[in-house]
Parts: structure tokens; C-alpha cells; sequence
């Protein structure tokens, strides 16, 4: 069958991450090519680099090239130095409005997006999907259409169903950002990851990253996998058989599937950590247990835990991460997750630059009006 | 009485009468008048319809189509259903009792049976509840319900899960005659499920429902129709080994029928990406991604799972095409992957569907037409519509479809009868196309014409 898409259908707005977005432009609506005038007009050169305004959403790091996120670790050193400042301001997005629009408790990613946004001077609104009308049995697509009705520049999204985040980019014009759907993706906390790693250890291509732990419903790991096979990283994972997503888990390997090529799966932890650079260790959610996955969180902990010995197995100064909340004692012993080799602090405050970094990239344009 | 109608110069496709030459069909009062040894001249009086090109057709036969009257109106009702199903070139369509109330009593039954009398343009005919409610513990009253007239019953949307509960019925139903007709997905297995375990599900974080919760249930069944002798059909099956569980019961001679869906024969699990079956290049999603249109149960399945149904369908171990037609308002879909509802919108599309498998040569066009008319009207019985269904013997009900199987259309969800719009082929071009629609010798449908 061949798939021509007709006027019945809804209208296609323009693919993120098109090598060549101006190729779409006869297919616009004037709205489309309103906002592409206008953005044209605010990406202008600035101490932050050149490149904003090219994209509308951030959903996952999949349909970012290399040099798009090069572009936002730099833009984000620019970020830190506003953050070091004594006066942590800017007027950059003054007059922009962001909302994040939470659905699942979260405290270090909403905040991290609100600091982000009211540093870069951007008005901020926060809801809860508890106290909105969400809990009134208003529907996900009339919840963000009266949101955007309101006047939104960027709708930063947390969801507990994965994909959540690409039917309301299909439905709204405001910029989306993925905080975090289901077990799909979260692509900020992927490039602070990635920024975190770039500080310490420079360029990434080469590096030995082990991520240990429950890949199945970490969307974290998942975003991560695609930022750091982007930026050229080796990445060796180990988990129990339960918690490795189909396609890595033993006996359903497919190679050749985009979403999982060059990722080398590793039965032991031990071989994992040898001579890595990055150990990445995951939360475990306790449900697990319940759900059949393990038999208890002891045996995690004595197989796939990260401790002082283990650590040791891993390049001397090798990073040690962890995208929080830890459950310390578990997936991380307590004396090397606030050790020396630990940046997982460092991971939260750089969470702050990183998604100024994203919020000026998807609304840059009263940075040259004003 | 309707002036008598004659459909001239069509290739006649009878595969109950073994009938496949170029002839002219002769309607009148409502019954088949002839088939002529070949095309000719036409007797006066008679309203003539050009099939010169086309296939002639008994009307196609639905054995599994959602309704939703009563209780779901604003998905679909007799009146819509019966008029899509016009579109899609069936003739007799098998309400599910899926509805609210269930079709577990009845009143409900006649009140189906007498809406689609009335508000029907085809013939509507109802398939009763396996339990109470459909909720798997308690039979209905499987032998006044076979009164009332259902043709079998089922729990579909629910299997009956309880191996025990599906033990009885089989033995149970066995007054009646009737079939059960099961939706056999272990819900242990299938758990809270959107789409077919694999890497695509991995991909997109959803997730996966293993094949082998059908697989388990059809295994399950047919052991227990050995032990009862009771009739199985097992609904819209979709999986590789399925279909060889059926092959086997069927080589044992076992009481065991199957039905294959459209869509389950003509795409895959990889249209979740939205792309129209194609795979994102580098595996980047757009926001075309979740179609909640693909959410059907079972879910779209692999190459090898479509490759086999085909097998299944071409050699006979799956009898008959059963649309499963589910239409759902729009608010349904309209939202995340796990909140859409499931089903596909399917009763105007399925010829077209299923000439996929055609037209790349692995089932035969006569295979097909026998799919969905014989073999359903076999099923069904030779009194399950009051009369004989599914052939073009003189004195039948002139219920006759005229189709191009080689036309290009493209499908186009607003345009549907049926109030669900809901498909994964918006924008897809079909090869295959009802052009006229005839129940009882009125015409029902023609393509392109609204005739309400």
C-alpha cells in the first residue's frame, strides 16, 4: 500500500530535525510560516550560539545530529556562567511564557525547568495535574489546548504514558518539552548527563559508559543510549534479564534494530565495569518485586549494586552518575554515591544550564527584539 | 416493488455454485431471477448496471461486527453500521453483543434484531453473550437466546477466561447448536498490553502483549473442544502459531472454525510509528508516532504473523474474514497510546485490505470472494437469516456486490458512512473497490454516491 496523505487528514507540520526545514515551506500554513519569519528574525547570533529557533520540540534525543547537541552542551557553559553570576538574571525570554505541566511527582526536573526558566527572565507557570482540572476528568488534549489558549511559548510536559508528549506536540503550536513520558524518554536529563561527562572527561567519543541496572522501564537510560551513541560513546549494559528491554534481553537480540544498534549487552557487572569511564547506576523502583521482575531487592543489590569494590574495577577517576532519587544501600552503596568519584550533585545543578540551554533554543526570539 | 435490475457483462464469482464466467445476473422482486450462460441481450423493463470490467459477487457476510446499539450511539449505531457495511459490500452483518446491555438477554436481542429491521440496509443478524454480562462466570440462557436467534455466542472484547466457565459452554451450547466463539488472549499473558511485544514496543516504551497469549488460549480451547465435542470458532486470529494450533485441530477433525481480520492480514505492528508501515529513518520518532488508530486487540502483529495468516487463510485453516469492525468517537482515540480505546474502524476498507494479499500473489482473488461468502454463510448455517445467505442461486435474496479489485482509491476517514473514523489507512491508497452494493435487489451503495 502507498501512503499519499490527503486534505481529510490532519495537516503535517513540519519534522523536527529536518536537515532542511525551508524544504517543507510551500506545505505551511501562514501560522507555520508566521513563526518561522519569526523565529528567522530571533536567531541571530548571541553569546549563546546561532542555532535557535531551528527545532519546536524537544522529545527525545533520536532526531538530534551531533553537532545539534554540541550546540547545547556549548550554549549550556554560557548558561553556568550566568548561574555563577551574583545576579542570576537575564533578560533573554523576557515576555515568554513557560509552563510545565506536570502529571507525576517530580521535584528535582520541575524545579530544575522553573530556575531555568526564571533565570533566563521567562514568566513560569507551574501546574500539577493533581490540582488542575485533570482530576476533574478534563481529557489531556482540552487540558493543554485551554492551557495554550492562555498564551504559552513552551509547554514542558511530564507524563506517566509514554508517547504523551508527541499527540499534544501533534495537537498544539506551543513548543513541547519531554520531562519525562513513561518509560520512553527524557532527553534533559540524557544531555545533562552528557554535559556532566563532557566537564569532566572532554570529548565522548570513545568513551567506555557501563549503565547498570533496570533498562526496561528507564527512560532515562533509554534517552541517554541515543545521546551517547550520537555523540559517539561505547555503551555496555547489564541488568537482570527481566529488566532488559526486548530487543537487548537474552534471546530476542535484534542488532539490526535502530533503536538498539551498538549497544553491547554484558551478563556480569563486573566485566561491565572494567575499564569504563562512566558508571551510570539506575534507580530501582521497588515495585519490581511485586511485579515478577525480581525476586527481591537484596539479590539486586548483591548482583548489579555499585559499590566500592566494584567502582574499583572501572578506569581510575572514572565518573560515577546517577539520574536520582537513589535508593542508597540498593542500586548504590552509600559511601561511593557521596564519594570521590561520585558528580551526581553536580548532575542536578548542571540539569539548571542544560534546560536554559533547551528553553532558550525552542524560544529565542525576544532576545534580539527586545 | 423496485423495477427488476440486471447486472450485464461482470465476471460472476459464485464459489457456491462453482460459478466463474462472464454472465449477466437477472434481479427481480427482490430474489435472484437467473445467471445467464453469458452476457447478452437484456430483457426490457429491467434497470441495467454495467459490471463490463468488474467482478458480480454474492454480498460479502460479516460474522463479527461492533455496532454499539445499544448504549455506545455516539460510536456507532444500527443505522450507521448497516450503512457502512453497505459501503464495505456486505450484505449480512453479526452484531456483537459487546453493548450496553450486553446482548446476554433476550430483550436486548430483539432489539437488535428489530432496529436492524428497521433502521437496517442490510440484514442484521446478533450473536449472543457466552456469560452474564460478559463477565465469565455464569451462561446465559444459551438455548432461548439460540430462539430469539442469535448465530453463536461470545464474550468478545473479554475471552472467557476461566477454563472451567469455557468447559461448560462448549458442553452447554451443545443444545443449541450454536458456536462459541472466543477472543482467546490469556489476560495473565497479555497483562495491561497496548501493542505486540518486540523491538518496536521496546522502542517506543509501550508495553508488549506476547503472541503467546493467544497462542495459550487457542491451545486451551481447542483441547477443550476435544473434550466436549463442542463447536469452537475461534475469533480474529493473528499469530503464527495460532494458526498452526488450528491446523492441527482441523487434521484431528475437531469442531474447530477460525476468522482473520483485514488488518491482521493486510499491515503490521511497525504502522504504530505512524509512517504508514515504514520504519523511522535512524529510528527518530516525529509526532506522527503513537497512532492510537493502530490500537487494536489483538494488536497488529509481525511480517511472519501476517505471512501466516494469509497461509492460513489461502489453504482454508482460517474459513472465513471477519472484519471486526470497531468504531469508536473520535475523543477515544484522541488521546495517549494507553488511554486510546482498541479497534479499527474497518468495514469500508476490508475488501481493499484484503486485496493486499491478492495483489501481491499470495491468496487468490476466488479464495478470497469464497472467504467471505461461502465460508461465512457455511458457518452461519443454512437458516441463521430466515433463508440460505452467501450465494447467487436463483431464488436467494438478490444480496449481490460489484467490485474492481484492481481500482486505486484512497481512503479518506471523513468520507466513511460509519461514525467511527477511527483507522490507522487515512491517506493510504487502497487496490481494491466496492462499486455497488445490492440487498434484497435495491442498490444500497454505489461508490462515490451519498445515497441517504
Amino acid at each position: 500500500m502507498a501512503r499519499t496523505r490527503t486534505a481529510t487528514t490532519a495537516p503535517e507540520r513540519p519534522r523536527e530535525g529536518s536537515a532542511n526545514p525551508e524544504a517543507q515551506t510551500s506545505q505551511e500554513t501562514p501560522a507555520t510560516q508566521r513563526r518561522r519569519a519569526e523565529r528567522a528574525r530571533g536567531s541571530q547570533p548571541s553569546m549563546f550560539g546561532g542555532l535557535s529557533g531551528s527545532r519546536k520540540n524537544v522529545l527525545d534525543l533520536d532526531d538530534f545530529s551531533k553537532e545539534e547537541i554540541e550546540h547545547i552542551l556549548q550554549s549550556a557553559d554560557g548558561m553556568n556562567e550566568v548561574l555563577s553570576r551574583n545576579v542570576r538574571k537575564t533578560p533573554t525570554l523576557r515576555g515568554k511564557t513557560i509552563l510545565t505541566l506536570f502529571f507525576e511527582n517530580s521535584t528535582r526536573t520541575r524545579v530544575s525547568f522553573e530556575q531555568a526558566g526564571k533565570v533566563l527572565g521567562a514568566d513560569v507557570i507551574n501546574v500539577s495535574a493533581s490540582a488542575s482540572s485533570v482530576a476533574k476528568g478534563e481529557s489531556l488534549l482540552n487540558t493543554v489546548r485551554t492551557l495554550e489558549a492562555m498564551k504559552i511559548d513552551v509547554l514542558v510536559m511530564r507524563h506517566p504514558h509514554s508517547g504523551a508528549p508527541y499527540f499534544v506536540a501533534s495537537k498544539i503550536d506551543a513548543a513541547v518539552v519531554n520531562a519525562g513520558d513513561g518509560t520512553h524518554a527524557h532527553p534533559t536529563q540524557s544531555l545533562l548527563d552528557l554535559y556532566t561527562m563532557r566537564r569532566h572527561l572532554g570529548d565522548i567519543a570513545g568513551k567506555k559508559v557501563a549503565i547498570i541496572g533496570d533498562l526496561h522501564f528507564s527512560r532515562v537510560a533509554r534517552s541517554d543510549v541515543w545521546g551517547l551513541r550520537k555523540m559517539g560513546a561505547e555503551v555496555r549494559v547489564c541488568g537482570p534479564p527481566t529488566l532488559l528491554p526486548y530487543g537487548l534481553r537474552p534471546g530476542t537480540e535484534k542488532p539490526d534494530s535502530a533503536a538498539f544498534t551498538g549497544i553491547k549487552v554484558v551478563d556480569r557487572v563486573e566485566e561491565t565495569l572494567e575499564g569504563a569511564d562512566v558508571v551510570m547506576a539506575l534507580r530501582i523502583q521497588r515495585e519490581r518485586q511485586d511485579s515478577g521482575n525480581l525476586p527481591d531487592l537484596r539479590e539486586y543489590s548483591k548482583l548489579y549494586g555499585i559499590n566500592a569494590d566494584r567502582l574499583a574495577l572501572a578506569n581510575p577517576g572514572a565518573l560515577l552518575m546517577h539520574p536520582g532519587p537513589m535508593n542508597e544501600g540498593i542500586e548504590i552503596s552509600s559511601e561511593v554515591a557521596h564519594g570521590a568519584q561520585a558528580v551526581i550533585e553536580e548532575q542536578v545543578s548542571n540539569g539548571v544550564a542544560i534546560r536554559m540551554a533547551v528553553l532558550y533554543l525552542l524560544c529565542p526570539r525576544s532576545a534580539t527584539r527586545d | 416493488m423496485t423495477k427488476p435490475t440486471a447486472i450485464v457483462g461482470g465476471r460472476v464469482l459464485d464459489p457456491v455454485q462453482g460459478i466463474d464466467r462472464l454472465a449477466d445476473v437477472l434481479l427481480k422482486d427482490g430474489i435472484v431471477e437467473a445467471i445467464t450462460g453469458a452476457p447478452g441481450d437484456v430483457p426490457d423493463g429491467y434497470h441495467v448496471i454495467d459490471a463490463t470490467g468488474l467482478v458480480v459477487a454474492p454480498g460479502f457476510i460479516d460474522v463479527h461486527t461492533h455496532l454499539r446499539e445499544p448504549g455506545f450511539e455516539h460510536k456507532e449505531t444500527i443505522a450507521t453500521g448497516t450503512r457502512a457495511a453497505a459501503a464495505g459490500g456486505f450484505t449480512t452483518i453479526c452484531a456483537m453483543p459487546n453493548t450496553e446491555p450486553n446482548q446476554d438477554n433476550v430483550s436486548t436481542v430483539e432489539f437488535v434484531l428489530r432496529t436492524g429491521r428497521e433502521q437496517g440496509v442490510v440484514r442484521v443478524l446478533a450473536i449472543g453473550a457466552v456469560t452474564l454480562e460478559r463477565a465469565g462466570k455464569r451462561l446465559v440462557e444459551m438455548a432461548e437466546l439460540a430462539d430469539a436467534g442469535v448465530i453463536g455466542f461470545s464474550d468478545d472484547g473479554n475471552p472467557v477466561a476461566d477454563p472451567n466457565i469455557m468447559r461448560q459452554a462448549l458442553t452447554y451450547s451443545q443444545v443449541t447448536g450454536l458456536p462459541i466463539i472466543n477472543h482467546c488472549e490469556e489476560p495473565s499473558i497479555a497483562g495491561a498490553g497496548q501493542m505486540q511485544m518486540g523491538v518496536i514496543a521496546s522502542h517506543l516504551g509501550l508495553t508488549g502483549v506476547a503472541s503467546e497469549a493467544e497462542t495459550v488460549m487457542v491451545e486451551r480451547d481447542i483441547a477443550l473442544a476435544e473434550l466436549t465435542g463442542g463447536r469452537l470458532h475461534v475469533a480474529h486470529l493473528s499469530t503464527r502459531r495460532a494458526v498452526e494450533a488450528v491446523r492441527r485441530a482441523k487434521e484431528r477433525g475437531l469442531h474447530v472454525t477460525a476468522e482473520a481480520t483485514p488488518h491482521h492480514v493486510s499491515i503490521t505492528e511497525s504502522w504504530v510509528y505512524g509512517l504508514g508501515g515504514a520504519v523511522p529513518e535512524n529510528g527518530a520518532l516525529s509526532t506522527a508516532a503513537y497512532d492510537t488508530n493502530t490500537k487494536v486487540n489483538p494488536p497488529l502483529r509481525t511480517n511472519d504473523d501476517v505471512d501466516a495468516v494469509v497461509e492460513g487463510l489461502a489453504e482454508g485453516t482460517i474459513d472465513l474474514i471477519a472484519t471486526d469492525h470497531a468504531p469508536h468517537a473520535a475523543t477515544d482515540k484522541e488521546c495517549t497510546y494507553i488511554e486510546a480505546a482498541h479497534g479499527i474502524s474497518n468495514i469500508e476498507t476490508a475488501f481493499g485490505s484484503c486485496m493486499v494479499p491478492v495483489h501481491s500473489g499470495h491468496l487468490a482473488l476466488e479464495d478470497l470472494i469464497e472467504r467471505m461468502t461461502a465460508a461465512p454463510a457455511r458457518f452461519l448455517g443454512p437458516t441463521a437469516g430466515d433463508t440460505e445467505l452467501g450465494s447467487l442461486k436463483v431464488g436467494l435474496p438478490a444480496d449481490v456486490v460489484v467490485l474492481d479489485p484492481s481500482a486505486d482509491w484512497t481512503v479518506e476517514p471523513e468520507a466513511f458512512f460509519s461514525k467511527g473514523k477511527n483507522t490507522p489507512l487515512a491517506g493510504t491508497t487502497l487496490k481494491g473497490l466496492v462499486v455497488t452494493t445490492l440487498y434484497a435487489g435495491e442498490v444500497v451503495h454505489e461508490a462515490g454516491a451519498r445515497l441517504d
